[in-house]
């Protein structure tokens, strides 16, 4: 199951290129240039990650769309991409229930470390879920299951 | 304000100074004067109405005694009794001897005018009267007393003459008065050496010698005897050579001569050049302590202003330079944000050349290690841009430092681990000297941490290999002081002045952004505190940072 990732940033150059080479890795990947269009795509798909870069011109910057996210994907992952001057903004994304920050210029394989955090967190979390899900589905009076 | 300014500053607050003391002096001082003559005048006013009053009264005595004398003489006698004249000779000389002198001469006139007997040292027996004015008035009035004339004898003398009668009939006692004695008499009312009596007549002719009008008997006194009234009265004149003379008249003889006491009223009045040299010399004195004084405190207060002046020149040319900052640092956070984007961009391209020159075909390729060695060096240099995009932000940041309870000796030697095996490698000793009682203060431990970060790298990088890093820590009354030596090749005085300006460095290109030390110095003012360095080319380098124990209201707020 290929790791589904969704980044979102203005500066088309970057964004093109940072697709192509999550490609390369073997991630599906999609781009988009604003907050907007995040939101669209989320409704039409699931992704495991998003990188969200925090300074993006118009109407919806990148802590808006964190929100709007968040409460439309609760179990997506969301990594900022974030300059010097918006560091405390990025601080302020993760108590909002970001994963983590990376500065730009970001390194292209600490990117992929923080995707592949992301992702193992991400995995855990749907695997408690899926954990849940089977406990629940199993449940039936008078009968005990181990927990493991 | 320049010299020149401060120079005229210092003259016109001096003058200005002077000229407050000495002017009410001069008044006070004038004032004084004018009142001690005022009552100087006074008084010799007084002095001389009682010295012309008892002279009034003795002339007047005299006369009375003379004419109370031949008056009794001449009624308790007889024209036949003093025709002789060794009788008269008699009279004459009784009278002198009781009387202490004062008679020149006596004479017996009988009522046709006729000179009958005569005793004195003229011969006047057989002069006829009856033509001349005093022996028609005695005739009339029964005494008389004649003003100074010259007469037959041609000499100036007045006489007393007194009217008797008999059974011959009336026959006149008539006295001729020495003016010398009467002048004697007179003379008693002068005083000083410019001071004058004398007696003038209705007519204002000097009946007694005036000593300094140089006035002799019968010339005209120059004196208006209407001027003065009937009691003692005082005149003043001013003279045309300017003496303030000062006349005291009473009337004598039944109102017909003026006694006269005159006197220079500056005669005794002390005048400033009437000044001993003591005097002279304690007002020189007095004078050169107001001067000293004046010029001393001017001189100090001028000094003091220039000092305050300097002061605000330099925390002018202190604000300019936080200004100056604070411009620099916006400046460097746009120009960082516009670099680092592009930055980005080229890193990524970057990177995704590199991902397609993994792929079998490109590494067949002839020029693969090119590509490949340009890729590396395009990455290298990307990296280093960022660190400098990275450096300006750090440096323009005003983020506001986040206080919290701080051991600085805690913080020192954190920073020391990082860089412990750094100065292994370089064969650096680090010795530390730290003092255990001091203080935890409020600050910002990271910024702190950064702050130490950048001197002892600076020091590391100033020794290169082999030497010696010494950090010591210390307080004193109101502050910690941290001081960090090294051993390394010391900071040439024209570098020192620059090395806490941004973007100064020299290190090598590759090594160094020259935003360390501007860093490191406005977070320790940030934080209330100072840095220092001192250095000596060859002889190490030391930075002394001193942090305040307790924080000032400015840096809190």
């Amino acid at each position: 199951m290929e790791i589904k990732v969704l980044v979102v940033d203005d500066e088309i150059d970057f964004l093109e290129t940072i697709v192509k080479r999550l490609e390369k890795k073997g991630l599906h990947t999609v781009g988009v240039t604003s907050g907007e269009d995040a939101l669209i795509k989320i409704q039409e798909k699931y992704y495991d990650v998003i990188l969200l870069d925090i300074k993006m011109p118009g109407g919806m910057d990148g802590l808006d769309a964190l929100k709007e996210i968040k409460s439309k994907q609760p179990l997506a992952e969301v990594i900022l991409l974030t300059g010097h001057g918006t560091v405390e903004s990025s601080v302020e994304g993760m108590r909002l229930g970001a994963f983590d920050y990376v500065l730009k210029p970001a390194k292209f394989e600490e990117l992929c470390e923080k995707i592949a955090q992301a992702y193992m967190k991400k995995a855990d979390q749907d695997n408690k879920i899926r954990k849940a899900n089977i406990q629940q589905l199993l449940r039936f009076p008078g009968r005990v299951f181990d927990q493991d | 304000m320049s010299k020149p300014m401060y120079r005229v500053f210092r003259q016109r607050m001096i003058v200005i100074t002077l000229l407050i003391s000495f002017v009410p002096l001069t008044l006070l001082g004038y004032t004084i004067y004018y009142g001690f003559a005022k009552a100087y005048c006074q008084r010799v006013e007084q002095q001389m109405t009682a010295r012309v009053t008892a002279c009034s009264q003795s002339l007047d005595l005299f006369l009375e005694e003379r004419k109370v004398i031949l008056s009794a003489t001449a009624k308790s006698g007889s024209l036949a009794y003093y025709n002789d004249p060794s009788h008269l000779r008699e009279l004459f000389e009784t009278i002198n001897n009781q009387t202490g002198g004062g008679l020149v001469d006596l004479g017996v006139i009988d009522s046709r005018g006729d000179h009958l007997a005569y005793v004195g040292p003229y011969s006047l027996e057989g002069f006829n009267y009856r033509e001349q004015a005093w022996f028609n008035l005695v005739m009339a009035k029964g005494i008389y007393v004649s003003d100074v004339y010259m007469g037959f004898r041609q000499m100036p003398h007045f006489v007393i003459a007194v009217k008797a009668g008999d059974a011959a009939g009336d026959w006149i006692l008539r006295a001729t008065i020495d003016p010398e004695i009467f002048a004697r008499i007179v003379t008693t009312a002068q005083t000083g050496k410019t001071g004058d009596a004398f007696i003038i007549n209705s007519a204002g002719i000097c009946q007694s010698p005036s000593r300094f009008n140089k006035k002799e008997i019968l010339a005209p006194s120059g004196m208006d005897p209407s001027r003065f009234g009937s009691s003692t009265t005082v005149v003043k004149k001013t003279t045309q050579s300017g003496l303030r003379l000062v006349h005291a008249g009473k009337w004598i003889n039944n109102d017909n001569w003026l006694l006269v006491v005159t006197q220079d009223m500056d005669e005794n009045l002390p005048s400033f050049s009437d000044m001993k040299t003591e005097e002279i010399t304690i007002f020189l004195i007095a004078l050169l302590a107001i001067v000293v004084t004046t010029v001393v405190t001017t001189g100090m207060s001028v000094n003091k202003l220039q000092e305050r002046d300097r002061e605000l020149e330099e925390l002018n040319a202190h604000l300019i330079q936080t200004d100056k900052m604070a411009a620099l640092g916006k400046m460097a956070a746009g120009v960082a944000h516009e670099i680092n984007n592009p930055l980005g961009i080229i890193a990524t391209k970057a990177g995704w050349m590199r991902d397609l020159l993994e792929e079998e075909e490109f590494r067949k390729s002839d020029n693969f290690k090119e590509y490949d060695e340009a890729l590396q060096k395009i990455e290298e240099h990307v990296e280093r841009a960022g660190k400098v995009t990275h450096n300006m932000l750090g440096f323009a940041r005003s983020m506001e430092p986040v206080m919290e309870r701080v051991n600085i000796n805690g913080v020192l030697k954190k920073t020391l681990e990082f860089l412990d095996h750094h100065a292994q490698i370089n064969n650096i000793r680090i010795n530390t000297g730290f003092d255990d009682a001091i203080p935890e203060i409020m600050s910002d431990r990271s910024q702190l941490q950064q702050v130490f970060l950048n001197i002892i790298n600076n020091a590391v990088d100033a020794i290169e290999k082999q030497g010696t890093i010494t950090v010591q820590t210390g307080k004193n009354a109101e502050n910690l002081v941290i001081d960090i030596k090294d051993t390394g090749k010391g900071i040439p005085d024209t570098v020192k002045k620059r090395i806490f300006d941004p973007f100064f460095t020299t290190k090598a290109a590759e090594k160094g952004t020259g935003l360390g030390l501007s860093i490191t110095y406005r977070i320790i003012e940030k934080l209330g505190g100072t840095i220092k360095v001192k250095s000596r080319k060859g002889q190490g380098t030391c930075f002394t940072v001193v942090l305040p124990l307790t924080l000032s209201k400015k840096t809190i707020a």
